[in-house]
């Protein structure tokens, strides 16, 4: 395309009907996907938006570019297929906790390591919505559930240590109605390879508040921000996260007058990699904060780029001649004639 | 099994068995390399001018221990003057590698057949492994019996003393001896498999020269022992043939030649999505080297990656192929329920094999027609199409490219694991003489707006490339409107829709040819109705059964969905059908349920091809 007329949100807005429950926060992500496209300049012609099942895969539905709405688990397979096909495209893939941790889990893990070039965005709700509320990969133990109505038992899976052991070279972490969603999801886009974020999903219906303790106005000192080449601050620069040299692992300090030095509070340093394992591997709740932000980037070669290379170079001054295909191998001329019938 | 490339004399075509035709089965361990001997076997035959068939059997163990019963691989080649349909009934040579081969193999073989085996394997431990309680080379158990006891191994070892190798490689080569005495026997150049060896050794001269030693020395052996009648030498004249370029060709080579061709004919690249499995994955194998062919192949995570994968590919604009066995392909079931609901092309190939769950999976069974063509949730009509011989597979795939993309749906085309293995001689057809079925993607919307869901006169739906401005659209398994493709719970759509995906595969059946009958006619007393890899025996039995003046005919389905028009009042017409399937009655229930016609079944489930004698049996019976 040359150039393009200036689009803006409104532009990235299909006329489907929005389909999730009023106060749901995948309206909030659906709004700053479309308040961000424009700012990045996109091509919506160019635009794929692949989805699983649950509530946020209607997603692509609501994007007015292209879009398939697949089956449960399966969109990061899908959209494998589609970047290999035309590497030019830009392909966003829109999941769930249960979509890409349960039943998806082995797609996540594959499109990470292989690092293809994409957007993945977790809506984490720590629930199953659309089928009714049932616990999920990601519900905290003792979740009470249709399916666990005494508490569930099975300790759940953290999205983003999952991302991160599976390879991945991009890992962020959002939340669906904060302010800077805008901007994490711009870093996952300039970021050439699998960006995995993690938006922190509230489902009003049937897990209402359950991101509460570091959401909620009153709790938002427990964000820790993460930005590159700054130390890493929450509670209003009061605390911060220092390494506990003598068990190699991370401890909240406190940081008095600003003074973060003395205190000894890391840096951030997205492609630090150890740093990133701990910072995923935070507990939640306690003196913790939840770190946000891009916590690890560290560019490398992606999937489609290699396959891409790969097959230019083996068929680098060959020319496809389907009849030289098919009589390859040893051959023999047969002169004489057939018997008649 | 060359069918379309020998014409037969009335005299052949009367004849009560095929003249001069050899059935010679290889058998030995799993790592004494029986399946390359037979390998080159075949492309010396193919070179002679013989026509042949193949049929390799081999375990499931990829080396079991050796010595052992369940460890004994084999391979079998059926070859002649005459036409040849199946790989034989029953072998008229067997080489034996070791005892245990022996035991697996020799009670198939021909009375008053020829056995050459290696004696410098009975000893007594190789005996015990074999469950032999005495050495059948001394009693009287092997009377009926032309029995040729070599040292192969020792005489190998003397072979290539001078290449300085060791004990172990030294034997290695004992198949190459093998093969050397075979090649004698049928009066057969040696310099094409000594051009393979050179090949395949070329980093290791050393042991190419060793197993040319062993070759030549094995060949050698033959032309000086004075051993007299069993062992003497055979020549078997080529087979008439339609004049042109022949090579030999395996139904994975074939099929997945079909499917660059059938990709090349629509002007589309292929992406081909596969996972390894067994017998399916030298589909895979073959066609990550067509790389020049705009062929994208990804081994996928699993068999459902490997499906989506090649949905999304489609979706994208390239001809999406995905390739598994019946365990994969049950994997893959929901995938399919998507692309036909999404209405993309793409084609599924079935390699199947026994089953049910793991079953037999290097044995060939017919047994996946039901899951074909009935096996997804809801009303999920799918075209499935059935290869019957390695060269048709050729044919079938590129079939199935055209209907997936001329009507915008999923193919599933069946092969099995014998058309997949086997080998046979190929006329290499003149690719000038395949109508190109073009694409033609929407470049631009209508004036009244692009509709993802407007149907042509095929029923088919608009394919539109996303990267095209002025077509954005949104596709998903959700039940779609009408025309846009939105989503759409209603009732009457729903219905409509169904509709309209059933009589959109059904309408495949007008773009075929009618059903047409192998051999014999219309009216016949009795059919034999058969699909896919029965073809051979079939063939053989009928034509037999009509030599001896029976009024037989046969009758052998491609389109297994939608069947072919006119099949109908075809079965209508004959006295008696009966069905011989290589499982429980698929095809049987089938044609009852569509046709209302008393198809008998004639069934098969050992994991081995038909015999000709079985087939010919059932017709005996039938008409008696």
């Amino acid at each position: 395309m040359t150039e393009m007329v200036k689009l803006t949100a409104k532009d990235f807005a299909t006329d489907q009907e929005v389909r999730w429950c009023p106060g749901c926060g995948d309206y909030a992500v659906l709004k700053a996907v479309q308040r961000t496209l424009p700012e990045l300049g996109v091509d919506p012609a160019k635009t794929v938006f692949v989805s699983g099942i649950g509530c946020s895969s209607r997603f692509p539905y609501y994007m007015e570019t292209y879009g398939f709405h697949t089956i449960h688990g399966r969109a990061p397979a899908i959209a494998t297929g589609v970047k290999l096909a035309n590497p030019d495209l830009d392909v966003w893939i829109i999941t769930g906790d249960g979509d890409a941790l349960s039943i998806g889990g082995n797609h996540t893990m594959h499109i990470l390591r292989r690092n293809l070039d994409c957007q993945i965005l977790l809506f984490n709700n720590e629930i199953y919505g659309l089928t009714k509320g049932q616990y999920s990969p990601t519900s905290r133990v003792g979740t009470r559930s249709p399916s666990t109505p005494f508490g569930s038992v099975d300790r759940p899976v953290s999205p983003s240590a999952f991302a991160l052991g599976s390879g991945a070279r991009f890992v962020a972490r959002g939340i669906d109605v904060h302010k800077n969603l805008p901007a994490v999801l711009k870093a996952a886009h300039g970021h050439k390879g699998a960006s995995f974020v993690e938006i922190y999903q509230n489902c009003i219906v049937y897990n209402d508040d359950v991101f509460a303790p570091f959401t909620a106005k009153e709790n938002n000192g427990r964000q820790l921000w993460l930005e590159a080449g700054q130390p890493m601050l929450f509670e209003g620069g009061t605390k911060g996260i220092a390494l506990d040299r003598q068990h190699l692992c991370l401890k909240v300090v406190d940081v008095v007058d600003g003074d973060w030095q003395t205190a000894e509070v890391i840096v951030h340093e997205p492609h630090n990699r150890g740093v990133a394992h701990m910072l995923v591997e935070m507990p939640l709740g306690g003196e913790w904060p939840v770190a946000l932000g891009v916590l690890y980037e560290d560019p490398a070669p992606t999937f489609e780029s290699a396959i891409v290379e790969q097959s230019r170079a083996l068929s680098e001054g060959k020319t496809p001649d389907l009849q030289k295909l098919v009589a390859k191998g040893q051959t023999w001329q047969v002169e004489k004639e057939p018997h008649t019938l | 099994m060359a069918t379309a490339t020998h014409l037969l004399t009335p005299e052949e075509a009367n004849a009560d068995i095929v003249p001069e035709a050899v059935v010679v089965r290889f058998a030995g361990d799993s790592g004494d390399g029986m399946q390359l001997t037979g390998g080159q076997f075949t492309l010396s035959t193919a070179l002679a001018g013989n026509d042949l068939a193949t049929f390799p059997d081999f375990p499931a163990e990829i080396r079991a221990p050796q010595g052992t019963t369940f460890g004994v691989s084999a391979f079998q080649i059926n070859f002649g003057s005459a036409a040849i349909e199946t790989a034989g009934d029953a072998p008229d040579v067997l080489v034996a590698m070791n005892p245990a081969a022996l035991k697996v193999n020799v009670a198939d073989l021909k009375p008053g057949g020829l056995i050459i085996v290696d004696e410098g394997e009975f000893g007594a431990r190789n005996l015990a492994k074999a469950g032999y309680d005495t050495n059948p080379l001394e009693d009287d158990s092997l009377g009926k019996w032309q029995v040729v006891p070599f040292n192969i191994s020792q005489l190998t070892l003397e072979s290539v003393k001078p290449f300085g190798l060791g004990n172990k490689e030294a034997l290695r080569c004992k198949n190459m001896w093998t093969l050397g005495l075979a090649l004698w026997m049928f009066d057969r150049d040696r310099a094409p498999i000594e051009n393979w060896l050179k090949t395949k050794f070329a980093k290791a001269p050393e042991l190419a020269e060793a197993n040319i030693a062993a070759l030549n020395a094995g060949h050698a052996f033959g032309e000086t022992v004075e051993i007299g009648q069993p062992l003497k030498q055979h020549h078997l004249d080529p087979a008439p043939a339609v004049p042109g370029l022949y090579r030999t060709v395996t139904g994975a080579e074939a099929l997945s030649l079909g499917l660059v061709a059938g990709a090349q004919l629509a002007g589309l690249p292929m992406f081909f999505g596969g996972y390894p499995i067994t017998p399916a994955s030298a589909i895979l194998h073959h066609l990550s080297r067509y790389k020049e062919y705009g062929v994208t192949t990804f081994q996928a995570e699993d068999e459902i990656a490997a499906i989506a994968a090649s949905i999304g590919a489609s979706f994208a604009g390239s001809l999406g192929v995905t390739s598994s066995s019946g365990p994969g392909i049950a994997l893959k079931t929901e995938a399919m329920g998507l692309a036909i609901m999404t209405e993309l092309p793409l084609v599924i190939v079935n390699s199947q094999r026994g089953g049910p769950s793991t079953g037999l999976p290097t044995k060939t069974e017919q047994s996946d027609l039901y899951q074909a063509v009935y096996g997804r949730n809801g009303d999920a009509p799918m075209p499935v199409i059935a290869a019957r011989s390695p060269a048709d597979a050729f044919d079938c795939a590129i079939e199935a490219c055209r209907i997936a993309v001329q009507y915008m749906t999923p193919v599933m085309l069946l092969t099995d694991g014998y058309i997949a293995n086997a080998a046979e001689p190929w006329r290499v057809p003149d690719m000038s003489g395949y109508a190109p079925f073009p694409v033609a993607f929407v470049e631009e919307a209508p004036e009244d707006g692009f509709k993802p869901y407007a149907r042509d006169n095929k029923l088919a739906r608009p394919w539109a490339r996303p990267g095209t401005p002025g077509l954005l659209h949104r596709i998903g398994g959700i039940e779609k409107q009408l025309d846009t493709g939105n989503i759409e719970y209603s009732p009457d759509n729903h219905q409509a829709m169904t509709d309209i995906r059933a009589q959109k595969v059904l309408g495949i059946a007008d773009g075929c040819p009618e059903q047409v009958v192998e051999q014999g006619e219309a009216g016949a007393k009795l059919a034999i109705v058969g699909w896919g890899s029965t073809y051979g025996p079939i063939a053989q039995a009928v034509r037999r059964a009509r030599g001896r003046g029976q009024d037989v005919a046969h009758v052998h389905l491609r389109h297994i969905w939608p069947l072919a028009s006119g099949l109908g009042d075809l079965l209508r017409s004959f006295g008696k059908v009966i069905v011989p399937e290589m499982n429980t009655g698929q095809l049987k229930t089938l044609l009852r349920d569509q046709f209302l016609v008393d198809c008998q079944p004639l069934n098969k489930v050992s994991g081995q091809p038909f015999k000709i004698a079985e087939i010919e049996a059932a017709i005996e019976e039938a008409l008696a």
